[in-house]
């Protein structure tokens, strides 16, 4: 199987590769044009800032590539944020798969949400094999509400999508790479879709 | 709801892991990488890795084994110990290191927290805190391994820090450290009563009670041991047991 996983400027986007490889895949971690076209899966991970990503993205003309893909996309922690329509972070225009907002958590307990945490009313192909009320991973300061796509949610200062689902677009709010044998599944279901 | 974190310590020297007792003595405890998927195995949430390895030539043994770490360990992990400059974080990242950790260069320069999480976000900045409760009442910070006591007090460096970038505080109390008699919850409390970012303890850990101790009393988000996982005197899962039946919140 073909797996692109997008590189950018920022973050631990190496560890994404080395998840997909203790699931026996070798990814093409790239930013090249063609490969991602060409991808059976690809994967737009991230840990990083919002405004100077899409910059990246913009410069490569990733962003609008991305919208067009056809087979499964699955965007990680940023890269679930910047699937949607808008980001709090610096104000930034996304790339808009997703039509709902990102915000930031408001002061009202520790900002970054960073640890494990349980996932609740998940739904949908990601999330098969899974015992429910399992944990996962997450390290972010900016959200995306409960809305239309949303296949799993988590309770963290306010109740947000853990997770959002559209066609062929998927994402994640926690990081599967990170988040032991759960994280593994959810992975492991990506690349059967 | 967030749960609790239990994160092992390993101290690396060469390659090998090691555990410090009370900063002086030294005993190998095996493999930093069987060690660490042991850990993951068994429910740790996550690890730390503290390079304490003296010469700059055996850094470069330290990269590699933070990548065959990041190969084979699916909960993330932190690493430190001689990160001078953005480089050092550069190198690790690239490794595959989730965050690292700072502490004497942060307090030689306050700026390189700001530097750091700047380039690659305040979840990637850990800073530590190594600190003794002395006679005048007031937590003195200590560098170098904790040799050097220096002008800075815990609770006013730890809010510098968090003004200045850093995700999360890991505090070591020297007073607690080695001696198993529980953690500094009083201490630590307060630290998490005033910052909005996490609270990792260190120091301490003796029983299964000083975890639910701490995350009580303390008020922690996370609690860090060494020798007790190293030796095995308390199974994660055990402790874990323990801490769900005290209605804490644990994964």
């Amino acid at each position: 199987m073909n797996v692109a996983v997008i590189k950018y400027n920022a973050g631990n986007i190496q560890s994404v590769g080395f998840a997909l490889e203790r699931l026996g895949v070798k990814a093409n971690i790239t930013d090249d044009f063609d490969s991602i076209r060409a991808a059976d899966k690809v994967i737009f991970p991230g840990v990083g800032e919002a405004g100077s990503t899409m910059k990246y993205l913009k410069e490569r003309g990733i962003d609008q590539l991305l919208s067009d893909l056809k087979q499964p996309v699955l965007g990680i922690c940023l890269g679930q944020q910047l699937m949607c329509m808008h980001s709090e972070e610096g104000d930034t225009p996304c790339i808009g798969i997703f039509d709902v907002p990102v915000l930031r958590f408001p002061p009202e307990g520790k900002v970054p949400h960073m640890g494990w945490n349980n996932i609740e009313d998940e739904k949908g192909d990601l999330f098969t094999g899974l015992r429910p009320d399992r944990y996962f991973y997450f390290v972010h300061s900016y959200y995306v509400p409960l809305n239309d796509y949303t296949s799993a949610s988590c309770n963290y200062i306010t109740r947000f999508s853990a997770a959002l689902q559209k066609d062929n677009f998927y994402a994640t709010q926690f990081h599967p790479e990170k988040s032991g044998d759960a994280g593994q599944q959810v992975l492991k279901n990506f690349l059967e879709l | 709801m967030i749960a609790k974190r239990i994160i092992p310590c390993l101290d690396i020297r060469d390659g090998q892991t090691v555990k410090g007792i009370n900063f002086l003595d030294i005993k190998e405890v095996g493999d930093p990488v069987e060690l660490g998927a042991r850990y993951a195995r068994e429910g740790a949430d996550e690890l730390v890795y503290l390079d304490i390895t003296a010469t700059h030539e055996k850094r470069k043994l330290f990269s590699d084994l933070v990548k065959r770490i990041a190969l084979h360990l699916n909960i993330p992990f932190t690493v430190g110990g001689g990160i001078n400059e953005l480089r050092d974080a550069e190198r690790l990242l690239s490794a595959g290191a989730d965050k690292i950790s700072i502490n004497s260069s942060a307090v030689r320069n306050p700026a390189f927290i700001e530097e750091i999480a700047k380039a690659y976000g305040s979840q990637f900045v850990v800073t530590a805190i190594d600190a003794r409760l002395e006679a005048d009442g007031k937590w003195w910070v200590y560098v170098n391994g904790g040799r050097i006591r220096t002008d800075k007090e815990l609770f006013s460096w730890a809010m510098e820090a968090q003004d200045r970038g850093t995700g999360e505080i890991l505090f070591t109390s020297m007073n607690h450290d080695g001696t198993k008699n529980g953690f500094a919850c009083e201490a630590l409390a307060h630290l998490s009563e005033n910052l909005t970012i996490p609270v990792i303890a260190s120091g301490g850990a003796g029983k299964e009670d000083h975890f639910a101790e701490v995350f009580t009393k303390g008020k922690a988000d996370a609690a860090l041991a060494a020798s007790i996982f190293h030796f095995n005197e308390i199974p994660i899962p055990v402790l874990k047991d323990y801490l769900r039946k005290k209605n804490i919140v644990v994964r």
